[in-house]
């Protein structure tokens, strides 16, 4: 049984229709890229399995089970955590307190604990009574991703990570998500950057104007026809 | 002198009154965005519900608000869950049209169940009680538990919202109520909590709006406004603004009528104005809003 699948995913933004049927799967470890230019649907596509735009319940299949009529808060009890476009960290909250929001609604037991993420990623511990106000765009975004790992999710969805930040930044952000799938969380990660997203992933989905236009291993599709898939032919 | 000195004295007091009346409205407004247009009311409901508790029970008021104060969260989580809830969006109309009907309903509620007569909690000594610090200068000793409670009350909020899991979640969903969703937060049972815990602070306030002066179930309207006026001066979300912001009223009310009684209302709604007019944002607004 695929741990999360999409049946024919149709998503909408009142009358705009943003997805026009999309079947996707990711198993049980195993790591996802949606690539795509800006206004395929990458973004609604998560919203959607996140549970913040609702769709028919067989759209979003997680474990077995329909998921996609749910609210946000009861898919993430589930154990879907979503690291959102921009960061969105809560501006009122400490760095600590940003971190230990993520566990609200999900305290399971797994290899992710406050410690646990400050070892991942050291400079959070440094500035954990910090505003997040004051953090620098790759600091934010690392305190994002540990606030979605914090509650043990069995898949994490990672809107956008590499967005407005530096080369090297991206380069230490990407260098964390290997060890997070080794502990044994599945991840979907949207991306526009296509280099780092083929780089980490088992496979890859290209969305094009709301529609699947490819899919494959990185290693067995074509710069042309990724490019194809991406801009169109 | 001494007229002048017992007058601020009075005046920094009489702040904390309306600091009471504000800070409930001042947490529903943080969190939610919700302008609760029958918090007065509310206030006016809970001081009926200490008096008809105190009157059944033979209890004191102090004793009966104890009673009131589970009633009264009960009430409020319940409007919330039922009601409120669902007027709230990206549309602020709804929830300002429903609360204003809600504050009709109540007033002729009361009006109905308990006539229009002006009523009183019995305070019994500590209503006349009084501290003399000599040369003329002393204070009441009501008006001073009601500061000393605006400040334990917001000493409490304080800790509610920076030392606990509710607090960060209350915190979070006022930040960002979608993200808030995707920790897990259920916004609508928050909002439920939250306005219950407001409550409670409309109960205390009560307590002390009926200890102190003849209520009636027309008078809600007016605390209301003293409400708004003291949130605002504070700065939206800030409690301790919101103290601030009580006393200044209180102030300007108390030296208004020093210098002549028609002036006492006029000079708290001028103090406001003039606040309104030199920082829009209150004297101690979020940072980021």
């Amino acid at each position: 049984m695929r741990l999360l699948e999409t049946r024919a995913l149709k998503s909408f933004y009142g009358d705009f229709q943003a997805l026009y049927g999309i079947d996707t799967f990711l198993d049980q470890s195993e790591t996802v890229a949606i690539i795509g230019a800006n206004g395929a649907g990458k973004s609604t596509y998560l919203k959607s399995i996140a549970g913040l735009i609702r769709n028919e319940p067989d759209s979003v299949v997680f474990d077995g089970s329909p998921i996609g009529a749910m609210s946000a808060a009861s898919v993430m009890k589930l154990g879907i955590a979503l690291v959102p476009e921009g960061r969105r960290l809560f501006p009122s909250l400490s760095v600590e307190e940003n971190l230990l929001i993520g566990r609200y609604g999900r305290q399971a037991s797994g290899p992710w604990s406050l410690e646990e993420i400050y070892r991942l990623f050291p400079i959070l511990r440094e500035r954990r009574n910090a505003a997040s106000t004051t953090l620098s765009g790759g600091q934010q975004q690392m305190a994002a991703i540990g606030r979605a790992l914090i509650s043990n999710p069995r898949v994490l969805l990672c809107d956008e990570i590499s967005l407005g930040l530096a080369p090297i930044v991206i380069r230490d952000i990407y260098a964390a998500l290997p060890r997070i799938k080794e502990a044994g969380t599945s991840l979907i990660i949207v991306e526009q950057d296509i280099v780092q997203a083929l780089q980490v992933a088992d496979r890859v989905y290209c969305f094009q104007e709301g529609r699947l236009s490819l899919s494959g291993r990185p290693d067995e599709l074509s710069r042309d026809q990724i490019h194809n898939a991406y801009f169109g032919s | 002198m001494a007229e002048w000195i017992n007058t601020i004295i009075q005046g920094i007091l009489l702040g904390g009154l309306y600091a009471l009346f504000a800070a409930g409205l001042s947490l529903i407004f943080g969190i939610m965005r919700l302008v609760n247009l029958a918090h007065g009311d509310l206030i006016v409901l809970a001081a009926f519900a200490i008096l008809a508790i105190a009157a059944w029970l033979g209890l004191d008021p102090f004793l009966a608000t104890l009673f009131a104060i589970p009633v009264m969260f009960a009430v409020g989580f319940g409007l919330q869950h039922v009601l409120l809830n669902r007027t709230l969006g990206r549309d602020l109309l709804p929830p300002l049209l429903v609360t204003f009907g809600l504050s009709i309903i109540i007033q002729n509620g009361l009006m109905e169940a308990f006539s229009a007569d002006s009523q009183l909690l019995r305070s019994g000594e500590i209503g006349t009680a009084s501290i003399s610090l000599g040369g003329g200068v002393a204070f009441g000793v009501l008006p001073l538990i009601t500061f000393l409670s605006a400040i334990a009350v917001i000493m409490a909020l304080n800790l509610l919202f920076y030392r606990t899991e509710l607090g960060r979640a209350f915190r979070a969903t006022s930040d960002d109520l979608e993200i808030a969703q995707v920790m897990g937060i259920d916004h609508k049972r928050i909002f439920a909590m939250a306005m219950g815990i407001a409550m409670i602070v409309v109960t205390i306030a009560a307590l002390y709006l009926g200890m102190r002066a003849n209520f009636d179930p027309t008078i809600g309207p007016a605390r209301l406004i003293y409400a708004f006026e003291a949130v605002i001066i504070g700065g939206l979300g800030s409690l301790w603004g919101t103290l601030i912001g009580g006393m200044i009223i209180g102030l300007a009310q108390t030296i208004g009528a020093a210098v002549n009684p028609e002036w006492q209302i006029l000079a708290g709604h001028v103090a406001f104005l003039i606040v309104l007019v030199l920082r829009p944002r209150g004297l101690f607004p979020r940072a980021f809003d």
